[in-house]
């Protein structure tokens, strides 16, 4: 079982990642892609074993808006560590949506993001390659203090100054 | 100026170490060229073709003489003693050894100062008027709002991955000398009936390849909500911004594509939400922070003087002393307070390259600057410095001084101010040298009083379409293009950087390096023989239009 930053911890991951060509499994819990989730929403709920959705890129959390509370986590694919669009999907699932469940950011994502990411939102980090997760935990902290609003924080440096 | 306090010191410093961390990580092999790349060019740090290249961040233009000297300093101790003003009133070192970059950001955190988000893809540094706070014709001082969005833009985790770089402009008087129409987001303060200030906000404007003046998407935006509605901007350019092909990601696109009106839309309906969702008004500014921020601002103590008395002992000096006069005409303009002038040093002698200063003269512009404007001095979208709040009685000896320095060439405003990009030079993306062309104009038009004659002219120089020379919005611009492997200059005119933003039409044919000079001495000759009194040459173009000058130009090539 692969590892994953979880809450600035590493575990063992017990979901699979399913594209949209594989065969939904019996039992498990399962993360599926957004057209997964269109096509077989039945299927996936009657099933046992709790369901994820994976949303890409362009991939509009405004499509899943109702449908959040049947998901105990989301995943935000990067398919490039570059695509800030992923972190606008997270900030407006809490801000927005207030999802109370993981958010977790999969694919080709960098230690160095962590701090912002967290900021956004995510819980949950699952990198595309082998680094030691351990370190990069120590990237979740790296600034004590930030100007804005986010999904950390509801009020911006400017109403805590002293 | 805007001082730091615990908050914003703390968060430079994590800054630097979070560099220090990185960088050593790079050194290490941990981190790939691909995944530094973003990371160092959010701290400034470029690869150019012969060297890195560090942008350090002077927010709004403002800088003390403090930290003047501390650049002089970085700039002898970890390069070669020179530094380069940039268009975007920043600064650039053009030396820097990768290994010590973290010492350089340690060196500029301790004097308030940082090379935060002056590349990359992110919100870069807000640019406004270099007479923020003194211009007669001002509604009101810039630059709180510009720290403001500073502070909102650092680190700002949702935005830190846009699909590209991304400009903000303030402009805060009648005039525009913040060519707030050619930035991603452009903002004017205006004041309502009931005579609050509030916001006229423009967006998708910028040079580049596809220069595009910008679209108003809302005439008046109460100050609470500046943030608010620059975050749901953001978020849709983050969003919905091309991603695919970097020549169509800047937000100047999307707004075509969508049309203004759609994306004025689009960004409503998302702040709307935004505003929906914040039920305590939380992301609102607060009046306190407004006013905590305004009160950094507050203007020096002016001694009172009679501007009648002042005036005539300066006509006085100048009637003997036709330097002088010069340098009073081009490089000094009136301020809103009485017996008062804002001074500008010119960074653009023949034979240097524009924007480009020494150590040594860097600390005597500190000098100066403590001397007579109080400790502060700006730097100019025009590549040079002005000191502010001068005493009208001062003025003689601080020309004296700065022309010992070579600060006081009389050229502001005229054909030999010339906005230039480092080129070929320096810069691997560049089509052609641009300095050199700069410099071939300026030995060309050495005769002053030719050049005054011809007055108001703006000549902007790029090396290549990506246009950091700004020549789309040049009275005549200048562009390097490649043309089999050598380099030609492709003549534009008619550009205008005001309120009146246009952009410059080709000439024609491009011309080698040779023949540029030629060609401008052709163009100057159609202005001056078809001006009418008091004409500028844009004004000219304008009336009589493109043919006169191509004709000219192409005569006995045709
Ligand atoms: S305009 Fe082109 S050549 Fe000049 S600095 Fe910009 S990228 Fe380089």
């Amino acid at each position: 079982m692969p590892n994953i930053l979880s809450h600035g911890k590493v575990i063992d991951d017990h979901w699979i990642l399913l594209s949209d060509e594989d065969a939904i499994p019996a039992q498990g819990d399962i993360i599926v892609p957004l057209s997964t989730w269109a096509a077989q929403r039945e299927v996936l709920l009657a099933r046992e074993g709790a369901v994820s959705v994976l949303l890409d890129g362009q991939d509009e959390v405004e499509t899943i808006a109702d449908d959040l509370a049947h998901f105990p986590m989301i995943a935000i694919h990067f398919a490039k560590f570059v695509d800030g669009r992923g972190f606008s999907s997270a900030l407006l699932l809490r801000d927005r949506y207030h999802y109370q469940g993981n958010i977790r950011a999969i694919g080709h994502i960098i230690r160095d993001q962590l701090f912002l990411m967290k900021r956004c939102g995510f819980s949950e980090f699952s990198f595309s390659a082998e680094i030691d997760l351990h370190a990069a935990a120590d990237s979740l902290n790296v600034f004590s203090e930030s100007y804005q609003t986010a999904a950390d924080t509801a009020e911006p440096l400017f109403r805590r100054r002293r | 100026m805007y001082t730091y306090d615990q908050y914003d010191q703390t968060l430079v410093d994590e800054r630097v170490a979070q560099f220090r961390d990185q960088t050593q990580r790079y050194l290490d092999g941990q981190i790939s060229d691909e995944e530094f790349l973003p990371l160092r060019l959010q701290n400034g740090l470029y690869v150019q073709r012969l060297a890195p290249m560090l942008r350090i961040a002077i927010p709004y233009g403002l800088l003390s003489s403090r930290q003047v000297r501390k650049l002089a300093e970085i700039s002898r101790r970890f390069d070669k003693g020179y530094v380069h003003f940039t268009t975007r009133q920043n600064i650039q070192l053009n030396w820097p050894q990768l290994e010590e970059v973290p010492d350089i950001l340690a060196e500029l955190a301790s004097v308030q100062m940082h090379a935060i988000q002056t590349s990359g893809n992110c919100i870069r540094n807000t640019t406004t008027d270099q007479f923020a706070g003194v211009a007669v014709d001002e509604i009101e001082d810039p630059r709180p709002w510009c720290e403001i969005i500073r502070q909102w833009s650092t680190f700002h985790p949702e935005f830190a991955f846009l699909p590209r770089k991304f400009k903000i402009a303030v402009c805060g008087s009648e005039e525009d000398r913040a060519a707030f129409l050619l930035h991603d987001i452009g903002i004017q303060l205006v004041k309502n009936d009931r005579g609050e200030t509030g916001f006229h906000i423009y967006v998708g404007g910028g040079l580049g390849r596809t220069p595009v003046i910008a679209s108003s998407i809302r005439e008046f935006l109460p100050q609470k909500h500046l943030l608010t509605y620059l975050d749901a901007i953001l978020r849709v350019y983050n969003r919905y911004g091309n991603r695919d092909n970097k020549y169509k990601a800047r937000i100047k696109i999307l707004v075509k594509a969508w049309t203004p009106e759609v994306f004025a839309q689009r960004v409503e309906s998302e702040w709307q939400q935004i505003i929906a969702g914040d039920k305590d008004g939380l992301g609102e500014l607060t009046g306190r922070e407004i006013e905590r921020v305004k009160t950094c601002f507050t203007l020096p103590n002016y001694k009172i003087v009679d501007q009648a008395e002042a005036d005539a002992q300066l006509a006085a000096l100048a009637q003997d002393n036709i330097p002088f006069a010069r340098w009073l005409s081009r490089n000094v303009r009136d301020q809103k307070q009485p017996g008062y002038s804002a001074v500008t040093l010119s960074l653009k002698p023949a034979g240097v390259a524009p924007g480009d200063v020494t150590d040594r003269q860097l600390e005597k512009i500190a000098d100066l600057a403590d001397q007579f404007s109080f400790g502060e001095l700006r730097s100019t979208h025009n590549q040079n410095i002005v000191l502010a709040d001068v005493l009208k009685s001062d003025l003689f000896d601080l020309w004296q001084l700065a022309k010992a320095d070579g600060l006081a060439t009389p050229n502001i405003g005229t054909i030999n101010d010339i906005i230039c990009c480092p080129g070929g030079d320096y810069c691997s993306l560049a089509n052609a040298k641009s300095i050199p062309v700069a410099e071939a104009i300026q030995r060309k038009f050495e005769d002053l009083d030719y050049v005054y004659d011809l007055g108001d002219l703006e000549l902007n120089i790029s090396g290549c379409m990506n246009a950091c020379g700004h020549h789309h919005v040049g009275h005549i611009g200048i562009l390097g293009v490649d043309k089999k492997g050598e380099e030609w200059y492709q003549i534009q005119i008619g550009g205008s950087a005001s309120k009146q933003a246009a952009l410059a039409k080709v000439l024609g044919p491009s011309l080698s390096r040779d023949a540029v000079v030629e060609g401008i001495e052709k163009l100057l000759d159609v202005y001056i023989e078809h001006r009418q009194p008091e004409e500028t040459f844009l004004a000219t173009y304008q009336r009589i239009g493109m043919d006169k000058f191509k004709e000219r130009v192409y005569a006995e090539h045709s």
